[in-house]
């Protein structure tokens, strides 16, 4: 099956409102919305499931290093400054909190934990998003508008393949990577804040997080980080994609349209997958 | 015939309730240039990308080499339109690659030929189609026509056998137009392919076009040679003549030659054998000179303005101009006979006197600043019937022309 410039035409006839008694309106569109939310649901993971088909292959090497170093690389910077102060911010607010029961010495437990299960992968996340999501949206949107993709078609050369595999792949790599970055940095903050600043001894800031972190904290949070992967590259190459099929909009307000639903779909989609993978995880 | 290279069977294309293309039939033919022409927006691009598969039809068929591409399996339908490449109306490079890797992208990613082999060819293209300059520029540094020319070596950098053009010139000033009409025509016959072009340019491009179809109000109404298409009688035909009145050329205010001729004879084959009709060539004496004291900008211009207030004066009557030569416009007043010209000639020349020439000389005059300058403009009538071949005319109006105007500034100042 190829995902095709009007590939969802079929669906739109059977979503076209026909006319219903007044009392049934409300049912009506409940229904549309629900039929319309499991359709784009259905059509993400086809989209999905072809873009991860072709994520392997001798071609696809460079294209995935060059999408790591406009996904991963470039979003260092802006990592390490989020992830600082976090940390420090956690390690203040933490101290404070802990010595009016005099655990102070647990603060180092607290900022690691909430760091590594928690704030890591979803502010991770949501700062790639800012970044690169709304840049990946955006670049797919005017390739579609332009024709480019169109052209890709007519070169035999499957866009899917050529433009969402890479991105896809590389955020799957890069995501675990950054997200690793940011707990480091989190935690050095927390050190900073805690330790250098409010006189809390280091050792005991190390000792904590040595007792009380295992192997299953990193892990849960890695594998966080790969659910918030998938679900922000697909999102925003996906929203890029059918920015033309939008029915709000056409040519470069669709893109911008395209932009924003991506970003905040991406956003609202982390914090609910957050929970669901907490969930099942604990 | 031979089988159709492609076939459309009632074909139905429809957009919600929008019907683009209803119950289309026809027939695109090997080693031609066929030319599907229409109105903007009257479904010629759906069409196209019926037949590159980017869009399919929702009822009909479409047929490769006498088969229907839907029961066609998928490794066929993979090599049948791995035979055809698309120039998009917009060029669709890719602006984020440099012209050399938008050329080379259809080899890097659907071949396994060698970086050497590669790039062997794409130099070729690039050699071929005049882009060596641009080799490592982006698309978005690039002229109009440029563009054009990169599209069309990617698109020809597979050695494609059926080329489709959406709208080659859209866009395009006459000069880039008749290069790229050119450059197709030429390409064509160099390396043999099928061009299939989709154009509103009439009637630019019949010159290359050995087959045309019409697309009118949803349906093919006409296929057959650019010769046939000038004698069939259709309301498509009046929309091509009220197109044609809106294409004046910009730099005189009149027709370009073909539109002219184009107009010419759809208007005369209207008029019943022996009909007559007239004609009348303006000449402008000394224009080089001219040019050369008051500069290329403002003759023109001046040229321009004659130009405009010919076409006011005789466009009202039904007659329509072009620019021949360099200082040469021709008049065709396809429903006025010699007395009835005579007569509008007169008046013309009297208004001629008062609005054009005191106005064109004070300007004249004061670019020229002080030096002499001196220009006459000629005018001849010439009567002829729908079966006599233009130019005879044009020679006995030409052979009939006498004085009607004369610019002149002496040196230091004005001459009347």
């Amino acid at each position: 099956m190829a995902i095709t410039a009007d590939s969802q035409n079929g669906s739109e006839s059977f979503f076209q409102r026909r006319p219903v008694a007044s009392i049934f309106r409300p049912f009506a569109f409940v229904g549309r919305t629900v039929i319309s939310w499991v359709d784009s649901m259905g059509a993400t993971a086809i989209f999905l499931y072809m873009a991860l088909l072709s994520t392997v292959g001798r071609k696809q090497f460079s294209k995935t290093v060059q999408q790591i170093y406009y996904i991963g690389a470039r979003s260092i910077t802006i990592i390490i400054l989020v992830s600082v102060f976090t940390g420090m911010v956690l390690g203040l607010q933490s101290y404070h909190s802990l010595l009016k029961f005099g655990a102070s010495g647990a603060v180092g437990s607290l900022v690691s934990l909430s760091l590594i299960m928690e704030l890591g992968p979803v502010l991770t996340a949501i700062m790639i998003t800012a970044r690169a999501g709304s840049a990946i949206t955006a670049e797919i949107g005017i390739q579609r508008i332009s024709e480019q993709i169109d052209a890709l078609h007519t070169m035999r050369i499957n866009p899917i393949r050529y433009l969402i595999s890479p991105k896809i792949a590389a955020a799957i790599i890069s995501f675990p990577l950054l997200t690793a970055v940011f707990d480091l940095i989190g935690i050095m903050g927390g050190y900073i804040s805690t330790v250098v600043l409010l006189g809390l001894n280091g050792g005991v800031y190390l000792h904590s997080i040595q007792t009380y972190v295992v192997m299953s904290d990193i892990t849960n949070g890695f594998v966080k980080s790969l659910v918030f992967a998938v679900i922000v590259a697909t999102v925003c190459c996906y929203q890029g994609y059918f920015a033309h099929m939008r029915k709000d909009s056409h040519g470069a307000q669709a893109v911008g349209l395209a932009t924003t639903s991506a970003v905040v779909l991406s956003c609202v989609l982390i914090l609910v997958s957050d929970y669901v993978v907490t969930s099942l995880l604990s | 015939m031979d089988t159709p290279l492609i076939e459309f069977k009632n074909v139905t294309k429809r957009f919600g309730t929008k019907t683009v293309l209803d119950r289309i039939n026809l027939q695109i033919y090997e080693g031609q240039i066929t030319t599907i022409i229409g109105l903007s927006g009257s479904g010629k691009s759906v069409m196209l990308k019926h037949i590159i598969g980017l869009i399919q039809p929702d009822e009909g068929a479409i047929f490769f080499r006498g088969k229907p591409i839907a029961e066609m399996k998928k490794s066929e339908i993979a090599a049948s339109f791995a035979q055809i490449s698309f120039m998009f109306q917009g060029n669709a490079l890719f602006d984020s690659l440099t012209v050399y890797d938008n050329i080379a992208m259809p080899l890097r990613e659907t071949t396994n030929l060698k970086k050497a082999e590669i790039d062997r060819r794409v130099m070729a293209r690039i050699e071929q189609t005049e882009l060596t300059e641009a080799i490592n520029k982006y698309p978005s540094e690039l002229s109009g026509g440029m563009q054009k020319r990169a599209a069309l070596a990617r698109a020809l950098i597979t050695d494609p056998q059926i080329v489709l053009f959406d709208e080659p010139t859209t866009g395009q000033d006459p000069v880039r137009k008749n290069a790229i009409l050119s450059m197709i025509a030429q390409y064509q016959k160099k390396f043999n392919f099928t061009a299939i072009l989709v154009s509103h340019e009439i009637p630019d491009v019949y010159f290359i076009s050995n087959r045309i179809l019409a697309l009118y109000d949803r349906r093919i109404v006409f296929q057959g040679t650019p010769e046939e298409l000038e004698n069939f009688d259709h309301p498509f035909m009046d929309e091509v003549i009220s197109s044609l009145e809106a294409l004046q050329k910009e730099l005189t205010g009149l027709y370009s030659k073909r539109q002219f001729e184009m107009l010419n004879h759809l208007q005369l084959k209207r008029r019943k054998t022996g009909e007559a009709y007239c004609l009348v060539v303006f000449s402008l004496n000394e224009l080089n000179a001219v040019i050369t004291k008051i500069g290329h900008d403002a003759a023109q211009e001046a040229l321009r303005n004659m130009g405009l207030y010919i076409d006011k004066h005789f466009g009202d009557i039904g007659g329509f101009s072009t620019r021949r030569n360099t200082n040469e416009i021709i008049t065709m007043l396809p429903y006025s006979n010699l007395s009835e010209t005579q007569s509008i000639m007169n008046n013309f020349i009297q208004d001629f006197h008062k609005q054009i020439i005191p106005a064109s000389q004070e300007k004249a005059c004061k670019l020229a600043s002080g030096e002499s300058v001196e220009m006459t403009i000629r005018a001849g009538i010439a009567e002829g019937q729908s079966t006599t071949d233009i130019d005879s005319v044009i020679a006995l109006a030409k052979s009939q022309q006498k004085e009607i105007g004369r610019l002149s500034c002496a040196t230091g100042g004005v001459h009347t």
